[in-house]
């Protein structure tokens, strides 16, 4: 049992929750993400170790209610316990000196993004970090990501923060300028977000990683259920990723699956009380 | 006073029936197909054997049960003994009664097979073990040596890991299971399906190890959460029984189109998220008309499966033909009870999508028998020009698994052989002083009274070890 030590809300339906997992938070690494079942008899989720503390022996989770059990998760009081966290899984980042990245976030992506971001610096990068939303309150972790982030730029769909339009218009901007261009762009977001990403830089043969989030049940490459094709391949992204480059990733496939079970998420919703079902379609498009 | 029974009044008893689910009713639930039989049932059934002095039922089995010994005080009605007899010898007999393929082992050559059908073994092995599964404080007391101060860490709960649990508990040291899933048993919860083996009957042999002070740690990945090292530092000895829980893919076209699984996900989904309930938030296709590609058990878990989840078709599509089925012979006589269809010397060439990306239909490949190969078995050659499409909505891939290297890979010292499986000696022994290995991670996908084999030598190799480092 994993014990729920905070929970705030830092976004509409976006929760920042600390739960203590001392084994996890000793060996954890930027990239890896844990597998959570909130109840028995519950479903596996799996979700981005966003930080951690070896001393207190916390991880952080941040997390987006969508659906069923993201939703039964952040409503989980101070002081109740997770009935399971298995991790740390999948591969940490692999961070290298690159020069000069650029960091995207869209949408709850910007918290998987989070820790991967903070762990650049050190090794001698210099950050820029992009954050992309429909609307001001969507734009999450702005302080954060700026306590390392040489510039952090906004942008909303809806022009209510920062610039109005998507995340590659301001990366493009970036890549045209011969001083700002960067040697590698990392960016985590929703699938079209993250295939816009990786088509823009293509033609500058800019290294670009995303993270896959294809669905996963084990998150230990028993049940092949997170299949991803990357460069025609057939990969598990629960071991062999989920970051994976973005110039080989078939995001046709990925999304085509992520939809598989889409009518039994609709149903499921319908069948929440009034007040938590419009909380969610709020974000879910 | 029954065995008095002259040879002649034994062979004259026919073989028991196990009662059943009829296949109308079964296919319409999850509940266990067979039923157990009845006490008189089990006692007629036991009095049919003739308590051979050559036992070569007990040479069949793997973890040499004494089955005459068992059986005659069974047939005497005196189930306490039959009861200490059996699980002084099978750690998980509930279990084993159930799945173990007997046609092959133990019942193949008991003596009465040679003329007409053999002791029913497997039948009274689970009547006994589920009577004593019923009356705990019916059994005789175990006495458990005092604690001998040794550690010892298990890695996975299948039966190889259970199995030493038990084993090394019963010696005196202290055992600490770590399993990576959320609840344990291993292919024992994910892989066999409620209908053949209640999971009522794994979580009473758990809580039983969990009585004689074995520790259990679930959602513990090792190789990720911790490491092998790390257990080596901290205990003095380990035992890995992680299983072969690796899909092997088709590779064919369309593998990865909505409604294609892998045999583990889709039965992970039914059996360890419990999809096949309404109350329980975990998806899964339902499809139609669902294809299952094997001949394996896992193949006819997978495909009667499909058939309680409402399928109207459900196919086994195997390359070879019913003889070389590898799954149990009950298995395919159940599955062909409950209108299974079975599609033989055919081989998947394509997996078909409609333009919104799911299963539409399987494009076959018609095969013929040719020569032996290494096995011996004849190997399925395809007949030139000879393919048809079988329209399908669901594809379950249950051709085989392979090892999963998630733990091997952390810990390169390891020796392995060219599959990827844990090399060691007869007696569990790998290339590392101190770590054991046994089950399906050393021979590959094999059977549940193998892994508790081989989880029984080599707690006898480690109990030997750990005396050793005194
Ligand atoms: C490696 C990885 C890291 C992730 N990190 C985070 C994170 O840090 N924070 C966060 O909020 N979300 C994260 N996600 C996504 C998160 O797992 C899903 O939002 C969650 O599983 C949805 O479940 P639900 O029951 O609430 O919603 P549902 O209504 O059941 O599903 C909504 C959508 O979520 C996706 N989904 C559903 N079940 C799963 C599953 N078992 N695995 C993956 N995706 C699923 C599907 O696209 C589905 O359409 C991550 C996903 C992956 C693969
Ligand atoms: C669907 C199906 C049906 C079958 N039917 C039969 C049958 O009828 N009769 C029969 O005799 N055999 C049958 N078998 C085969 C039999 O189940 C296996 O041979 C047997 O379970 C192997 O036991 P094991 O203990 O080696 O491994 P497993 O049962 O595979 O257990 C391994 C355990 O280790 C855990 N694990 C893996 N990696 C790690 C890690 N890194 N850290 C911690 N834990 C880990 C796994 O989660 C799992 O719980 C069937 C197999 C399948 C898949
Ligand atoms: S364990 Fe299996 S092989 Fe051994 S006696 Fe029992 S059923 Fe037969
Ligand atoms: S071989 Fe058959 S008849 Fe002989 S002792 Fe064994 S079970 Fe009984
Ligand atoms: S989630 Fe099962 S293999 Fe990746
Ligand atoms: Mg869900």
């Amino acid at each position: 049992m994993f014990e729920v030590l905070s929970n705030d809300i830092l976004a509409p339906n976006v929760h920042r929750m600390v739960i203590r997992a001392p084994r996890i938070a000793r060996v954890r690494k930027p990239g890896q993400f844990v597998i959570v079942r909130v109840e028995e008899g519950g479903e596996r989720i799996p979700l981005t170790i966003g930080d951690a503390d070896i001393a207190k022996g916390t991880i952080t989770l941040f997390i987006q209610a969508v659906g069923l059990t993201s939703l039964k998760l952040v409503g989980t009081p101070v002081g109740n316990h997770l009935r399971d966290v298995a991790g740390p899984l999948g591969q940490p980042t692999h961070i290298r000196k690159w020069g000069r990245v650029v960091c995207i976030g869209g949408g709850l992506g910007t918290a998987v993004l989070y820790p991967m971001a903070r762990a650049l610096p050190a090794a001698g990068n210099e950050v820029t970090t992009i954050i992309g939303g429909r609307s001001a309150p969507f734009i999450i972790l702005e302080q954060e990501l700026s306590v390392f982030s040489r510039q952090v730029l906004v942008t909303t769909e809806d022009g209510s923060l920062g610039r109005k339009g998507f995340v590659t218009d301001a990366l493009r901007e970036l890549i045209d300028d011969p001083q700002r261009c960067p040697q590698a762009v990392i960016a985590i977001g929703p699938v079209p977000m993250m295939r816009a990403v990786a088509e823009l830089t293509r033609p500058y043969g800019i290294e670009t990683i995303v993270s896959l989030n294809p669905i996963m049940i084990d998150g230990t490459g028993m049940c092949g259920g997170c299949r991803v094709v990357v460069g025609g391949e057939t990969r598990f992204a629960c071991v062999d990723g989920p970051e994976f480059d973005g110039h080989l990733v078939d995001f046709d496939l990925l999304s085509n699956r992520l939809a598989m079970y889409r009518e039994d998420e609709c149903r499921m919703l319908e069948q929440l009380p009034d007040e938590l079902r419009a909380r969610i379609v709020q974000v879910k498009r | 006073m029954t065995n008095e029974l002259k040879p002649k009044e034994r062979m004259a008893i026919d073989r028991v029936k196990m009662p059943e689910q009829s296949p109308r009713r079964r296919i319409g639930n999850f509940e266990e197909v067979n039923q157990g039989l009845t006490e008189e049932q089990a006692i007629q059934e036991a009095k049919r054997c003739l308590l051979c002095k050559s036992r070569p039922c007990v040479a069949g089995c793997p973890v040499r049960v004494r089955i005459p010994d068992f059986i005659a005080a069974l047939a005497e009605g005196d189930l306490p003994e039959a009861a200490r007899i059996l699980l002084a010898d099978n750690t998980l007999p509930a279990v084993c009664g159930r799945v173990c393929p007997q046609e092959t082992q133990c019942e193949q050559v008991c003596v009465r097979g040679a003329k007409g059908a053999p002791v029913a073994i497997g039948y009274l092995e689970r009547f006994v073990a589920d009577w004593a599964l019923a009356h705990p404080d019916k059994l005789h007391k175990e006495i458990l040596p005092a604690p001998t101060g040794k550690k010892v860490a298990i890695v996975g709960s299948g039966p190889a890991g259970l199995t030493m649990a038990g084993e090394l508990a019963r010696k005196g040291h202290a055992v600490t299971l770590f399993e990576a899933l959320h609840d344990t048993g291993g292919v024992l919860r994910y892989g066999i399906p409620e209908f053949r083996l209640p999971k009522r009957i794994v979580d009473i042999e758990v809580k039983r190890l969990q009585d004689i002070g074995v520790q259990i740690e679930c959602n513990v990945v090792v190789g990720k959460t911790v490491t092998l090292d790390e257990l080596r530092q901290e205990f003095d000895a380990v035992f890995i029984g992680n299983g072969a829980g690796l899909p092997v893919m088709l590779n064919i076209d369309g593998e990865n189109l909505k409604g294609v699984y892998s045999a583990n996900e889709y039965l992970t989904r039914v059996n360890l998220m419990a999809a096949w309930r309404d109350d329980v938030p975990t998806p899964i296709i339902r499809g139609k008309r669902v294809a299952v590609i094997g001949g394996g058990n896992t193949a006819m878990d997978a495909v009667r499966t499909s058939r309680r989840l409402g399928a109207e078709r459900s196919i086994i599509v195997y390359r070879r033909t019913e003889v070389e089925m590898p799954a149990r012979v009950e298995e395919i006589h159940h599955a062909k009870e409950e209108g299974i269809e079975f599609l033989l010397l055919a081989a998947p060439l394509e997996i078909l999508g409609d333009e919104k990306g799911w299963v539409k239909g399987l494009l076959c490949q018609r095969m013929q028998l040719g020569e032996p190969d290494a096995s011996g078995r004849r190997r399925p050659v395809p007949i030139e020009g000879d393919t048809f499409v079988l329209d399908v909505d669901v594809v379950v891939n249950a051709v085989g698994t392979r090892a999963n290297p998630l733990l091997t890979a952390t810990a390169p010292d390891l020796k392995l052989n060219k599959w990827g499986n844990i090399e060691t000696d007869e007696r569990g022994a790998t290339s590392l002083p101190g770590v054991f290995a046994g089950g399906d991670i050393v021979r590959g996908g094999a059977t549940v009274i193998l892994a508790m084999g081989d989880g029984k030598m080599a707690a006898q190799a480690i109990d030997e070890y750990l005396k050793q480092q005194n």
